[in-house]
């Protein structure tokens, strides 16, 4: 996963609470492998009626180039699954904006180089206010946590670590194998002072 | 002498390895729990050359896309195709799967406890939000997403900030009629949806003393409901006499210092939590959701918002919610017609959850349809040997084989566009039971009470003169 740290592009307003991730991605399209692609099934059922055809005057099938959303509160609350991170990096979606996020979605998030930005919710109120049910241009900063649309900045927070996670496009696996030797150690003593840890079966197997 | 410590602090200190300067800790993980959806962390491994480090330790459960009926011959492709990847999956790697046939299969958050996979003093991992759960036995457990799934079973470890802790003591005795289900109903529409982000909650107190392990996990399983990852309650007599002579619990002298060790996990009296909240059981009635987040929840003898009158921001919101579920603001809840019902899920489909459904179904008759789903297929024979099944179906409801079933639908078992079902589960979410279906969530009891109306029922005084 590449890192980034500036992003320009437009951004779109999707002003609701509480967007699961039931909504983000339905359950019924989870069983597709990712290289087929997630972008067609994110917030399915809200873009489209039961016949298929896209609602109209749904933000973001008016506004397709969009790559930067507003949203509201509790922003992928609900199930762990990361689809609906897939969902929204393969419709081309780089950064959401929102008061707050379900904590296991920000982490899938940042795992797959979407930034997952909080901001307070009087600039959440402004940025829903600007936008309105158009489009504008916008950039994000990591680095300084700001994002500017218009005349208007505003700023976003982070996890530091998260920060540098995306900066740097860096791999867990590839960071906790420099800790390897360590990993070892803690295992070796946990085993010896908690015995009753390891499964049943296995201890009786061994 | 050492600080005072919460038992998060202790749980964090006996898993983490290192601590980076960001506060990341890397932690040890005991138990990694894996089911149809860990496909793409199969897959990631798989891209990497990567095996499983620690077989062992990691266990596998066909429950997501588990088809209640006809199970031996799945005839949906993209279901057999998620459940063959698994079984793949799992022989590749050397994993203990509890396949479709097998004694010990269930939903995952059901089967760890009652195979006694899920201990005290672990820390358990699965890709699924309600690994929650576990945490009632007084274990560290979180859900994590398919990256995470991917570097656990590549490592066996976790990369994992430490959360804030938060306690919310419960104290009194609950009413007849009223459950854990309704303490975390209660709880989630007091702090809504995302109350607790951030937080581990640990639950105390005389009302989660009294609760069965039953009780607790779906206390612990709803932390998630309200923004937490990680619920927590101590080990006690109640833990360990659940979990003695389970097939993974530990035996002879290892259980002996098992219990030792057990029985040091308390938070200490000094302690500091970041936030504590108090609740008193007396208060809390039966408890059911109006809308699409589990904060949308009031007691049955409440009205439902008028989002005219409210002044908080949320009007938008509850009007949405009302459009959706086609509810009129301002009307009682109960009475509200609904077209089926659904018992089961992680969250209230054990053993008790089943007794106390067939305690208000016993000799009556349901006035709509609905489905049965015990949470494995050791509560199911459980069920039988009970002759709870024979009740349910007296009463006209339909009894099915184990699995997630009609909580997420992914297996088939689906509420049709439109209809409203009051349901056992966790999510009242838009489309979560079926596109366009219309959830209900309540307890297990008023489900059942429900079903004798075909309306949203008060279930207490169906309770009159029965032991519920
Ligand atoms: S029963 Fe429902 S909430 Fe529980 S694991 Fe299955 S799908 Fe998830």
């Amino acid at each position: 996963m590449p890192g980034w740290n500036r992003h320009s592009g437009h951004a779109v307003a999707l002003p609701i609470h509480n967007i699961d991730t039931d909504q983000l991605i339905p359950s019924r399209f989870m069983s597709t492998r990712r290289k087929e692609g997630y972008g067609g099934f994110l917030l399915h059922d809200l873009r489209k009626d039961e016949s298929g055809d896209d609602h109209p005057h749904f933000p973001l099938n008016r506004h397709r180039h969009a790559s930067l959303l507003v949203a509201g509160r509790n922003f992928g609350s609900g199930s762990s699954r990361e689809a609906a991170v897939y969902a929204l990096v393969d419709a081309g979606i780089r950064a959401v904006f929102a008061p707050s996020f379900g904590d296991i979605f920000a982490g899938n998030a940042v795992n797959n180089g979407l930034l997952p930005a909080r901001v307070s919710e009087d600039d959440y109120t402004l940025l829903v206010r600007i936008l309105g049910e158009s489009t504008e241009p916008a950039d994000v900063a990591l680095e300084s946590g700001k994002l500017s649309v218009g005349e208007i900045e505003v700023s976003f927070s982070l996890d530091p670590s998260w920060r540098t996670k995306l900066i740097n496009g860096w791999d867990d696996i590839d960071q906790t194998l420099q800790h390897v030797a360590d990993i070892e150690r803690h295992k070796t003593s946990w085993n010896q002072n908690a015995p009753w840890a390891r499964p049943a079966a296995e201890a009786q197997r061994s | 002498m050492t600080a005072p410590s919460t038992l998060l602090d202790q749980l964090w200190s006996a898993h983490e390895i290192v601590r980076r300067d960001d506060g990341s800790s890397l932690l040890w993980v005991d138990r990694h729990l894996v089911h149809e959806g860990s496909h793409h962390a199969f897959a990631k491994i798989e891209a990497r050359g990567l095996a499983v480090a620690e077989p062992d330790r990691t266990f596998a459960v066909v429950d997501h896309y588990a088809p209640t009926r006809n199970r031996a011959r799945i005839s949906d492709p993209k279901i057999k195709y998620m459940v063959d990847t698994l079984r793949k999956n799992a022989r590749k790697h050397g994993l203990r799967l509890f396949d479709l046939d097998d004694p010990g299969q269930g939903i995952v958050h059901v089967v760890g406890p009652e195979q006694g996979l899920t201990l005290p003093g672990l820390l358990i991992n699965c890709g699924d939000s309600h690994t929650s759960t576990h945490g009632a036995f007084g274990a560290l457990a979180f859900g994590i997403g398919a990256t995470e799934v991917a570097h656990v079973l590549a490592t066996q470890t976790i990369w994992q900030k430490k959360p804030a802790a938060m306690r919310l003591h419960i104290d009194g005795t609950l009413g007849p009629g009223v459950g854990a289900k309704d303490i975390a109903l209660n709880w989630i529409a007091k702090l809504s949806a995302d109350g607790a982000q951030g937080h581990a909650i640990e639950y105390s107190g005389s009302a989660v003393r009294a609760l069965s392990m039953e009780g607790r996990m779906t206390l612990c399983n709803l932390s998630i409901e309200g923004g937490a990852r990680f619920g927590l309650i101590a080990p006690d007599e109640t833990t360990f006499s659940y979990l003695g002579g389970r097939s993974y619990a530990p035996r002879g002298a290892a259980w002996n210092a098992a219990l030792e060790d057990w029985s040091k996990l308390r938070t200490d009296d000094a302690a500091h939590f970041d936030r504590e909240i108090r609740l008193n059981a007396r208060d809390i009635a039966p408890t059911v959701t109006w809308g699409t987040s589990p904060e949308q929840a009031i007691p049955v003898t409440s009205t439902i918002p008028d989002p005219t009158v409210l002044t908080n921001g949320k009007a938008e919101a509850v009007r949405d919610a009302l459009d959706y579920m086609s509810l009129d603001a301002g009307r009682p809840i109960e009475g509200t017609p609904v077209d089926q019902v659904f018992v089961g899920s992680c969250t209230n489909g054990r053993i008790e959850d089943l007794r106390t459904a067939a305690a208000v179904l016993s000799g009556r008759k349901a006035k709509v349809p609905g489905l049965v789903s015990p949470g494995s297929a050791l509560v199911k024979a459980q069920a039988e040997q009970e002759g709870l099944d024979r009740i349910f179906v007296e009463a006209g409801l339909e009894w099915a084989g184990a699995g997630c079933s009609m909580c997420v639908g992914m297996n088939g078992d689906l509420v049709a566009p439109g209809k409203r079902c009051a349901s056992s589960t966790n999510r009242n979410f838009r489309g979560r039971q079926g596109p366009g279906a219309r959830t209900h969530l309540m307890s297990p009891a008023m489900v059942a009470a429900a079903a004798v109306t075909g309306t949203i029922t008060d279930v207490r005084p169906l309770l009159k003169g029965r032991v519920g």
